[in-house]
């Protein structure tokens, strides 16, 4: 491979470090009306009465609207493909305010200022309502989140509304409670997970104008351009042929923008006013009125032999998934159908899991999606297996997982269209991630503590974990490639670059299929006008669907490259080569290099454009997989835990860019530190979200982390593109459950419940030091 | 109110509002390199240089920053662009957000202190928050530059 | 509560997280200052105004004394003078007050969120503020430290903490007696740049000891019983003395719950940076 596999610097990297304006706001127009939401301050009310009037008079004030000014139209906001998986349950604006932050008005000024007085005079009369704060008393619970009669589901995901009942999933095989009664040894246990932030840098934003032709532009920081011109469509009820949405760089998304958030507004500004309109959310707003991750807890039995081999594994899960339902389905649904697949040995497991609604901060989709709460609580459960066992965790790794070549009917149960023929996992390099894991980090010298002195000790702990790569049967993409006069190609895709590098890494598998050096792919993506379909940068898809896409668009435009090149020398095409600088008939030895082959076929002869579009959906599920390897130090005085080094060994396959690669599992890294040591969404007893800006939620900053190495497995996945796999999301997900077994191994103490804050840590090292002396 | 400052070395006028922030000032006079990411003073996306001190302009009032010099990426093009070059190299600027900020910052450090260790480093560079990369890679993109360029003095 | 849970109480109003100034002045001396600030209860004087910006008032004159020449670090004799619109930039990196009290007073500001920051918050700002999350504050507390206010005069830190000011009033700058004493600065954080959960400086002069806590989530104090049971031994402590001191500093001090930790948390750590801290300063190896 030329191309592929090479570590290419991003093409957009130098415009983006030299501070070129190229991001949602720096591209709004000047004279744009700055749109403002009036957000609740209750967690559950009705909206009795609300008054604009005097607000509207306000100088400078374009328009104010309420749930009276729209038609009610019921949508999600999710970034899903249509029919969505989650319940219509969302208005622009409704009577019904549903958490602290939900939409209740929407102001629009010529200024900010004029916006915000505005917003502080108008007048709304609530009937505060009970709210459920609770998820796990939801159901029963005397309010109804969504009493309304006409939020529904598109397709049967046992959306309940009147239990406060989301989604229900369950997943079952062979026999649990026999093999649990068969079982030597039990482990009976609870773990939850927080619900996160994922506190990209830039907030959501968009801004909107109708251009010449009377359509609807929708410039957007979102991961999901082609969901959210159908979403808006719906919403506003205008035909999507009537709506352009584009995407330029963006700040990071990391899930928050697999939701549509901010396009509603400016977009309804612009309907009513005619005028560009733009809304940038602010960081508290972000907090508020978005997404988070959702918050989880699983009940777990696992049943095993005495010499280690788990015979069931038994996953009851409930989810929080806030006011709305986008993603619930989903990533409860994930929680269990991308974990128990690594354990393919068990002779039977059983997944029950529902998602709850209640007066929160809606869930939403984040970087590892409902598998990273999954492999919290089962990585936990076997890691506490290994401990009664008296055995090392990767050795009970060892005899239960999956391994390359093998498979599981999980995975024919978890795969949409697949069937029953048998799904093997021919690029699985978990045991390699394994072996390599234990020797970076030098688990033998370490495992499980080292007495650093009096008041400080360090463990080592460990997990594995998965993923998927795309979404088979739902999730498809497109590119269109054209060849341009002067022998270079525009590669057009749909396919969503958040900073990860994805018109990179797309660029070069183009270059390597068409044998062209990069320099050669000229790459525009995200334009619901000019780019064809890709259903956008989630369920970590990009490099396998998209680039399986690219392949196809490629290959595609090399035989009609040479169908014209054979045109072009009078032959047929069986005498044609194309080595990507030149088209030559090998019976004449005659050639024409491309560039002058693109001006003759386009001015001179032929006069055609050669363009072609590939698009691919995945049929097979194909993980990509990571064991991570936690070395902390507690402080046995205060609870604090710092990780001293963490390593994660990927397999994703080929790497089309193993320096891109290598930063996204860093990355990933870090946002499983913080989510087992740092960050979480808090609430008051009210329902008010107490953690609303990056005082109180603690990020980690480069000084929390220790020291981070990566590695990358050299595995080929034959269906990939060039054999890659994934790697956006996996590597979050190993973290938590090894840091907390690294926390055990080094004090005894195990926490279940997320954050392991330092607090928590030295609570339960007191009832230990109590316990010990009773 | 109008106030003057000196902006990447030319004296500018803007007609502000007293509660105005140097950032949006910045931001609504083409100066759109200076990002805005967070309210309250952390995450360091819009640092910028005032009298060659790195600051928040997030947090200055532009009324404050009247009569003083301020610096962003646009005013230091030569300079930002070899921080910029390792970055990309290591690939740690991916969403780019940041890394606006996160060069002014590091431009700042040069200045302030010589060789500085890797716990330095961290430490000044602590306001500068990113969700993308982890920070590792960015630490060696900085180490490999503050060494090219203590290679290119030494000559 | 503290000023830290109040504006966090008023940051959970949906209307606006923003301050709004009518006019803005810059003083160039102190006396100007102070005739713009009597003219309104609501006038308020800027520091770095860091902090004010994270509240909603409605400020009709904002008053700014960055020309007023109060940013500087001096000393005499006697005494450690430093400005009022000192930043805390300037204090992590003064050569001067780095050649006394161990560097304790960089050590007090290292933490704070980062050095864009803390190149804005001023010394000023803070002391006058009296806000309870302060490392600063209690870094100071642990030194001979007076504040010296235009109006009030000087006040020592430790009375002007327990009392504020008697009227509105106007922080000139602060002295710091020079003396020989060793000190210390410790806290307690999860994450790195945030606020503390329990913050403690101390420090010892030939056996006179100043403990001072901060953070609490109130802000710094004197742990007076503690203090008097290790000035009473001559400067002779050993190892279990260190460990009774801390206790009695845990068990006399007054301790909150807020978002950050319980007031149990908060007691557990006070004993521990306290013994951490007596330990350094005493020259044992913890």
């Amino acid at each position: 491979m030329k191309i592929v596999n090479k570590s290419y610097s991003k093409i957009d990297g130098k415009g983006l470090v030299e501070g070129k304006p190229v991001y949602t706001d720096d591209l709004a127009p000047k004279d744009a009306l700055i749109v403002k939401i009036l957000r609740s301050p209750h967690a559950f009310a009705r909206i009795k009465d609300i008054n604009t009037k005097v607000a509207e008079k306000i100088p400078g004030v374009e328009c104010i609207l309420t749930y009276k000014d729209i038609k009610r139209i019921p949508f999600t906001r999710a970034g899903q493909c249509y029919p969505e998986l989650s319940p219509y349950d969302k208005f622009i604006l409704d009577e019904y305010v549903r958490h602290v932050g939900d939409e209740v008005a929407i102001i629009a000024a010529t200024d900010e200022k004029a916006a915000m007085k505005a917003m502080k005079i108008i007048k709304v009369d609530y009937e505060i309502l009970e709210p459920v704060l609770d998820y796990e008393e939801a159901d029963g619970h005397p309010s109804l989140v969504h009493p309304e009669e006409d939020s529904f589901a598109m397709v049967d995901i046992g959306f309940d509304k009147s239990r406060n009942i989301a989604c229900q999933v369950e997943l079952e095989l062979g026999e649990v409670d026999k093999a649990l009664k068969e079982s030597d040894v039990i482990i009976k246990r609870t773990y939850s997970s927080q619900a996160q932030a994922q506190a990209m840098m830039e907030t959501q934003r968009a801004y909107t104008y109708i251009d010449m032709y009377g359509r609807l532009i929708v410039v957007t920081s979102t991961q999901i351009p082609f969901h959210v011109r159908r979403i808006l469509s719906t919403a506003l009820g205008i035909p999507e042929s009537k709506i352009r949405v584009i995407k330029p760089r963006i700040g990071g998304g990391f899930g928050a923008k697999q939701t549509a958030n901010a396009e509603f507004y400016p977009a309804l500004v612009t309907l009513k006013t005619g005028k560009p309109a733009k809304i940038v959310y602010t960081r508290k707003e972000v907090f508020r009125g978005t997404n988070s991750r959702h918050a989880m807890k699983f009940d777990i039995t696992l049943g095993a032999t005495k010499d280690g081999k788990i015979k069931a594994i038994d996953m009851v899960g409930i989810s929080d998934t806030g006011a709305y339902g986008e993603h619930s389905q989903t990533t409860i649904a994930a929680a269990g159908q991308k974990v128990l697949p690594l354990y393919n040995k068990v002779e039977a497991c059983r997944y029950h899991g529902k998602a709850m609604y209640t007066n929160k901060v809606p869930g939403g989709a984040l970087r590892g999606f409902g598998v990273t709460q999954g492999t919290f609580a089962i990585e936990s459960a076997i890691n506490e297996l290994a401990i009664e066992l008296n055995m090392d965790p990767t050795e009970i790794r060892d005899i239960n997982m999956i391994k390359q070549g093998e498979t599981t009917k999980l995975l024919n149960m978890t795969t949409k269209g697949w069937g029953d023929r048998p799904m093997y996992m021919d690029s699985c390099m978990l045991e390699y991630c394994i072996s390599k894991g234990k020797e970076l980090i030098k688990w033998d010298e370490k495992y499980p503590k080292v007495q650093i002195s009096q008041t400080k000790v360090r463990g080592v702990g460990m997990a594995i974990a998965q993923q998927g790569s795309g979404l088979p049967k739902i999730d498809m993409a497109s590119v269109t490639l054209k060849l341009n006069t002067d022998g270079f190609f525009s590669l057009l895709m749909g396919a969503t670059d958040l900073g990860t590098g994805s018109d990179t890494i797309l660029a070069q598998i183009a270059a390597e299929t068409l044998g062209v050096s990069l320099d050669k792919i000229v790459v525009y993506s995200s334009d619901t006008d000019l780019t064809p379909f890709d259903a956008g940068a989630y369920a970590s898809s990009t490099t396998y669907t998209t680039g399986n896409a690219v392949i196809d668009a490629a290959e595609k435009m090399v035989d009609l490259i040479k169908h014209h090149g054979a045109i072009h020398f009078n032959t047929t095409i069986d005498n044609i080569q194309f080595d990507g600088n030149t088209i030559k008939n090998i019976e004449t030895e005659e050639y024409i290099t491309l560039s002058d082959f693109s001006k003759r076929i386009t001015y001179n002869h032929q006069f055609i454009q050669l363009s072609t579009t590939g698009s691919f959906v995945p049929e097979k599920n194909v993980p990509p997989y990571m064991a991570g390897f936690a070395e902390v130090e507690v402080d046995l005085e205060t609870g604090k835990v710092d990780v001293v080094e963490f390593v994660g060994v990927v397999d994703c396959g080929t790497p089309i860019n193993p320096k891109l690669s290598k930063v996204q599992i860093e990355g990933g890294i870090t946002t499983g530190i913080g989510l087992a040591l740092y960050e979480e969404v808090k609430y008051d007893e009210n329902g008010r979200l107490m953690t609303d800006t990056f005082m109180e939620y603690k990020v980690p900053t480069r000084k929390d982390i220790g020291k981070v190495v990566v590695e990358l497995a050299e595995g080929y996945e034959k269906t990939g593109p060039y054999g890659a796999k994934s790697i956006g999301e996996v590597v979050v997900n190993p973290v938590a459950p090894a840091i907390t077994d690294a926390i055990y191994n080094a004090t005894g103490v195990r926490i279940r419940e997320l954050p392991a804050i330092p607090e928590k840590v030295y609570m339960e090292l007191l009832k230990k030091k109590i316990k010990s002396k009773c | 109110m109008k106030i003057e400052m000196k902006v990447n070395g030319q004296n500018k006028q803007f007609d502000i509002s007293p509660d105005e922030y140097l950032v949006d000032t910045l931001r609504n006079n083409g100066y759109t390199s200076v990002k805005k990411g967070c309210d309250t003073g952390v995450c360091g996306c819009c640092t910028v240089h005032m009298d060659g001190k790195a600051i928040l302009s997030c947090v200055i009032l532009s009324a404050k920053a009247a009569g003083h010099e301020i610096t962003t990426i646009e005013g230091v093009k030569e300079e930002a662009k070899k921080v910029g070059e390792y970055l990309v190299e290591e690939g740690v600027e991916q969403c780019g957000y940041c890394s606006t900020g996160l060069i002014m910052n590091i431009l700042y450090m040069e200045k302030h202190i010589k060789e500085p260790s890797d716990e330095e480093i961290l430490h000044y560079l602590s306001g500068n928050l990113c969700r993308c990369t982890g920070y590792t890679g960015q630490l060696r993109a900085i180490k490999k530059y503050l060494e090219a360029r203590k290679n290119e003095n030494s000559k | 509560m503290l000023a830290l849970f109040n504006i966090a109480n008023s940051i959970t109003q949906e209307v606006k997280r923003m301050i709004t100034i009518r006019e803005y002045f810059k003083a160039k001396t102190l006396e100007e200052a102070y005739g713009q600030l009597i003219c309104n209860r609501k006038n308020t004087v800027f520091g770095g105004g860091a902090f004010i910006r994270m509240g909603s008032k409605n400020i009709p004159l904002a008053i700014d004394l960055s020309e007023a020449g109060l940013a500087y670090i001096e000393e005499d004799e006697h005494e450690i003078k430093i400005g009022a619109m000192t930043t805390f930039g300037d204090i992590e990196h003064s050569q001067l007050l780095s050649k006394y009290f161990d560097n304790m007073l960089a050590k007090s500001v290292r933490e704070i969120v980062g050095i864009q920051l803390r190149n804005i918050v001023t010394v000023g700002g803070t002391v006058y503020s009296r806000y309870g999350f302060s490392d600063f504050l209690t870094g100071l507390l642990a030194l001979d430290t007076y504040v010296n206010l235009y109006k009030g005069g000087t006040i020592p830190l430790e009375r002007f903490l327990k009392e504020g000011p008697k009227e509105e009033d106007i922080l000139e700058n602060l002295s710091i007696k020079k003396d020989n004493r060793k000190a210390t600065f410790l806290s307690m954080r999860n994450c790195k740049g945030d606020y503390a959960i329990l913050n403690v400086a101390l420090s010892n002069l030939d056996g006179k000891f100043r403990i001072a806590v901060g953070a609490r989530p109130n802000r710094a104090t004197l742990a007076y019983e503690a203090m008097k049971y290790l000035d009473r031994l001559n400067n002779q402590i050993t190892k279990e003395d260190i460990h009774k001191a801390a206790k009695i500093a845990s068990e006399e001090l007054v301790f909150g719950t807020n978002t950050r930790g319980s007031s149990f948390y908060r007691k557990q750590i006070c004993y521990v940076l306290i013994k951490q801290g007596l330990m350094e300063v005493l020259g044992y190896e913890d």
